[in-house]
C-alpha cells in the first residue's frame, strides 16, 4: 500500500518541478469555491502589478519576478498544502488572504523563517513586532476597522453614541471574532449597546439573523463578512427595507461583487477601505500598455479598477516596494526570505513614493518598524452609488483608537509570546 | 505459483486463525510495515510529510472507525466530523490543562472522551434505523459543531475562537508544534495508525465483531439467536467513536495545529470520511486504507500533474480535478460496486488460481 502511495506521489512530485527564477512570489489565491468573488479580482490585480514589473521595469533591481499560484479554495487543509509545496522554491513573502490559513501558518512561518504579510486580515496582535518577528499586517488591522467604524459613528453622531445599538453582523470563524473584543471596549467606552450576530460558512443562509435586525432594529449594523456572506446578507438587509447608510462593512464587505447583485437596494451602503476605489490612477495607463493591451493579464481580464482587484495591486506594491528596500538594505538583488523581512521591517509608504508609484493618495502613509508591523491603523469610509455603480469615498483617512487597540493588543501578543515561548524582540 | 496455501503446514490453532493466511500475504505485510517504518521516515521531507502522508494516515484512522460502525455494524453516521471535532478539542483541553502529560496520553484520553459522546449520540441506534439513524447522527454533527464554537470553554476564551496545538514532545521530539520533524509526527501518526488498524482488524475477527456483522445482517435474526442489540451497537458506536476521536486529537495537533471547527470539521469532512469507506470497501480494514488514499491522493495528484506538470491555470484545475474526482467515483462504483477493497480480494481470487484459472 504504501509502495503505491509513494510511486504515486513520487510521479506528482517528479511531474511538479521546482521551477527555480530569480525572486520567487508564491500567489495563494482561490478561484473556487464560496469565497471566489471575491478571490478571483484580488488574485488578478497581485498578478498583474507583478506582470507590471516585469514587463515594464524588467522586475525588481534587475531579478525577474517568478509568481506561483496555488489553489487554495479558502481550506487551510489546501493552504498548508500550498504552503509546503511552494516554501521549497524559495519563495519570498506569503500573503494568503485567509484568516484561517494566517492562523495556520503563523507558527509555521516562524519557525522556517518567511516572511507573511496579512493586510488587513489575519491575526490582529501581529501588529507587535516584538513577539512577531516574521509576521506584519500593516498597512491596518480588523480592530483598527472596528475602532474606524465606530469613529465614523460617532462622528455622525455629533461624538455620542450612549443608548445607541449596534449588532455585529459576523462570519462564524476566527476572521468574523476577530472585532468582538474592540468593539466591547469601545461599548464600555462610548456606551453603546452591541448585539452579535454570528453566521455560519459558507453564509447563505442568514433570515434568521436579519430577522432579528428587523425585530430589535439596532440603530447601526456593521459587518465582518466574506465571499457569498456578504452578497446574502446585503440582500437580506434591502428585504427587511433596513437603511442602507446605516449598514457599514469592513474592507472585505465592500467590493463591486457584494452590492451589485443587490442592484437598486443596496445604494447607499458603506463599507470601509484601506486604499482608494476606482481606475483613475496613472498607474492604470501602465496596466493597459504593458499587461492588458498584450494580452497578459491574470485571469479572465475584466476585474480592472473593483476594489479588490486594487487592494491586490495594493497588496503586490507593499511587497514589491519592500524587496527593493531589501535589495537596498543587503546591497545585493538576489534576496533571500530574511533580508525580505528586513526590508518589510524597514518599509516607508509616503505620499512622494505612493506618486512616483503612479498611484498619488492611494493608501495611507506609514512606516513599519521593529515593534510596530500593524501601519498607521488608517481607513476610509466609502459608500455604494447603485445608479452611477461606482463607490465614493466619503471621508478622509479616519485614525483608529490607539488609546483603546494597543492594550488590547500588548495583552492578545502576550498571551501568544507566553503560550509558545517567545522571546521579545527591539529591547 | 507463489500465491498460494500449497506447502502451507499448521499445525496448531494460533497458525490456523493467523490474519494472513498465506505465506506471501504475510511478508508482504512486513515489508510495507518494514518500508513505512524504516524507509520513509529517513526519505520524508515537510512536502512529502504534511501534504501526503500525514492526511493519509490520520484519514485512514478515521476511516477504519467509520467502517467498523458503518461497514461492520450496518449503522450510517454522518456524525464523523463532530466526533472528529470532539477528539480535537479534547485533545487540546488535555494538552493545555496537563501540559506534563506525555502528548500519548493525550491523544488517547481524547479517544475515551470520544468514546463517552459516541456512545450517548448511539443511544438513538437502538430505536432506529437507517436513514433515520443518519438524520439522527446529522444531528450530532451540527450539534457539536455548534457547540465548539458556542462555548468559549472549550478555545480557552481566545479572541479568534481558534485552538492550536502548543509543543508536545516525545522522548524528548517534539510532535506537535512547528518545530516539529516532518519524520517524528509522521512516525507518530504511524504508531497510532498501526495499532488502530491492528485493534481494528482483531477485534472484528472475534466475537466482537461477528456480533456487530450479525447486528448488520439482520438484526432481529441476530438478537434470536442470543445478540444483545444493545452491547453490539454500543460498543460499535464506542470503539468506532474511540478512532474517530484519536483521528481527531491528530489532525488537529499533528497535523494541521490550528483548527477552526466550523471549517475543519464540518459536515464536508463526515461525508469525506463516508465517501472514502463507500469507495474503499465497507466492512474492510484494507478497503479503509485504500479508500483515503484515493480521497487524499488523487486530488494532490491531479493539481501536481495539471497545474505543475502542464502549466494549466489553477482555478480550471481545481475545477477539472473536481470532475475527474467524481467521475472517477461514479466509475469504481458502476465497476466495483463493492469498493477498492473487492478488486483487492477479486485479484487476489484469481491470483491464488493463476496460472490454470477456470
Amino acid at each position: 500500500m504504501i509502495l503505491r502511495l509513494a510511486a504515486l506521489a513520487l510521479a506528482g512530485a517528479v511531474a511538479a518541478g521546482p521551477a527555480l527564477a530569480d525572486l520567487t512570489f508564491p500567489s495563494l489565491s482561490y478561484r473556487t469555491g464560496p469565497y471566489a468573488a471575491n478571490g478571483i479580482p484580488f488574485a488578478d490585480g497581485y498578478a498583474d502589478y507583478f506582470t507590471l514589473i516585469n514587463e515594464r521595469d524588467g522586475g525588481i533591481g534587475g531579478e525577474m519576478i517568478n509568481m506561483i499560484e496555488c489553489e487554495t479554495g479558502y481550506n487551510t487543509e489546501k493552504g498548508v498544502e500550498c504552503y509546503e509545496s511552494t516554501k521549497g522554491q524559495g519563495s519570498l513573502i506569503y500573503q494568503p488572504l485567509s484568516t484561517g490559513i494566517t492562523y495556520q501558518l503563523i507558527p509555521k512561518v516562524s519557525a522556517d523563517g518567511i516572511p507573511m504579510h496579512s493586510m488587513g486580515y489575519g491575526r490582529t496582535s501581529a501588529a507587535n513586532g516584538k513577539v512577531f518577528e516574521w509576521v506584519f499586517n500593516y498597512p491596518a488591522n480588523y480592530w483598527d476597522g472596528a475602532s474606524i467604524a465606530v469613529k465614523h459613528l460617532l462622528e455622525i453622531n455629533g461624538g455620542d453614541l450612549s443608548g445607541k445599538k449596534i449588532a455585529l453582523v459576523y462570519h462564524n470563524s476566527a476572521y468574523g471574532k476577530e472585532p468582538i473584543r474592540t468593539l466591547e471596549e469601545l461599548a464600555k467606552k462610548h456606551g453603546y449597546e452591541l448585539s452579535l450576530l454570528p453566521v455560519d460558512h459558507p453564509g447563505q443562509e442568514q433570515k434568521s439573523q436579519w430577522l432579528q435586525i428587523r425585530r430589535d432594529r439596532p440603530d447601526y449594523v456593521l459587518m465582518w463578512g466574506w465571499g457569498v456572506m456578504n452578497q446574502v446578507a446585503i440582500q437580506e438587509a434591502a428585504n427587511i427595507r433596513y437603511p442602507m447608510e446605516n449598514f457599514i462593512g469592513i474592507w472585505w464587505s465592500g467590493s463591486e461583487n457584494d452590492v451589485l447583485p443587490v442592484g437598486e437596494g443596496a445604494n447607499g451602503y458603506k463599507a470601509l477601505n484601506m486604499h482608494l476605489p476606482g481606475a483613475d490612477f496613472p498607474i492604470y495607463e501602465d496596466l493597459k500598455t504593458y499587461v492588458y493591451d498584450t494580452g497578459m493579464a491574470a485571469g479572465a481580464g475584466d476585474q480592472a479598477g473593483t476594489v479588490l482587484y486594487n487592494r491586490g495591486l495594493y497588496a503586490a506594491m507593499l511587497a514589491v516596494e519592500a524587496a527593493k528596500k531589501a535589495q537596498e538594505i543587503h546591497g545585493t538583488s538576489a534576496i533571500t526570505p530574511a533580508m525580505m523581512r528586513d526590508g518589510m521591517e524597514a518599509l516607508v509608504i509616503d505620499a512622494a513614493l505612493m506618486e512616483s508609484l503612479g498611484i498619488p493618495n492611494f493608501g495611507p502613509e506609514f512606516e513599519v518598524s521593529c515593534d510596530n508591523h500593524g501601519g498607521s491603523g488608517l481607513g476610509i469610509v466609502q459608500q455604494w452609488d447603485a445608479a452611477a455603480g461606482t463607490w465614493t469615498q466619503i471621508t478622509d483617512y479616519i485614525a483608529s483608537d490607539r488609546e483603546v487597540l494597543d492594550p488590547l493588543i500588548a495583552e492578545d501578543s502576550m498571551a501568544y509570546a507566553d503560550e509558545n515561548g517567545v522571546d521579545m524582540r527591539c529591547e | 505459483m507463489f500465491y498460494r496455501e500449497a506447502g502451507e503446514f499448521r499445525t496448531s490453532y494460533t497458525d490456523d486463525g493467523q490474519t494472513f493466511p498465506i505465506a506471501f500475504d504475510r511478508w508482504r505485510y512486513y515489508a510495507v510495515l518494514a518500508i513505512a517504518f524504516l524507509v520513509v521516515p529517513f526519505v520524508i521531507n515537510d512536502y512529502w510529510a504534511n501534504a501526503i502522508f500525514l492526511p493519509f494516515l490520520i484519514y485512514a484512522i478515521a476511516a477504519i472507525g467509520l467502517n467498523i460502525l458503518t461497514g461492520y455494524c450496518g449503522q450510517v453516521s454522518l456524525g464523523t466530523g463532530g466526533f472528529m471535532a470532539v477528539g480535537a478539542y479534547a485533545c487540546y483541553k488535555l494538552m493545555t490543562g496537563f501540559p506534563d502529560i506525555n502528548i500519548f496520553f493525550h491523544v488517547i484520553g481524547a479517544g475515551f472522551i470520544t468514546a463517552g459522546v459516541g456512545v450517548l449520540f448511539g443511544l438513538p441506534s437502538l430505536r432506529i434505523k437507517g436513514f433515520y439513524l443518519a438524520v439522527a447522527t446529522l444531528a450530532a454533527q451540527f450539534f457539536l459543531v455548534w457547540l465548539f464554537n458556542r462555548v468559549p470553554w472549550f478555545y480557552n476564551y481566545s479572541a479568534s475562537g481558534q485552538i492550536s496545538a502548543p509543543e508536545r514532545t516525545v522522548f524528548g521530539l517534539p510532535v506537535t508544534g512547528p518545530a516539529t520533524e516532518p519524520w517524528a509526527a509522521y512516525l507518530f501518526c504511524l504508531v497510532f495508525v498501526v495499532a488502530v488498524a491492528w485493534i481494528a482488524r482483531n477485534l472484528t475477527r472475534g466475537s466482537v465483531g461477528r456480533k456487530w456483522m450479525a447486528i448488520r445482517d439482520m438484526d432481529i435474526a441476530a438478537e434470536i439467536i442470543g445478540v444483545n442489540p444493545l452491547t453490539a451497537k454500543l460498543t460499535a458506536f464506542a470503539v468506532s467513536s474511540f478512532f474517530v476521536g484519536i483521528a481527531g486529537a491528530l489532525f488537529f495537533a499533528v497535523y494541521l495545529g490550528a483548527v477552526e471547527v466550523g471549517e475543519a470539521f464540518g459536515i464536508q469532512k463526515s461525508f469525506l470520511v463516508l465517501f472514502m469507506i463507500i469507495i474503499g470497501g465497507l466492512g474492510s480494514i484494507f478497503g479503509s486504507f485504500a479508500g483515503a488514499a484515493f480521497m487524499v491522493l488523487m486530488p494532490v495528484l491531479l493539481k501536481n500533474v495539471l497545474v505543475g506538470g502542464l502549466g494549466w491555470a489553477t482555478d480550471l484545475a481545481a475545477h477539472i480535478e473536481f470532475l475527474i474526482v467524481g467521475g472517477l467515483i461514479v466509475t469504481f462504483l458502476v465497476a466495483e460496486p463493492h469498493g477498492l477493497a473487492q478488486l483487492w480480494r477479486v485479484a487476489k481470487e484469481k491470483l491464488r488460481l493463476w496460472p490454470f484459472p477456470y
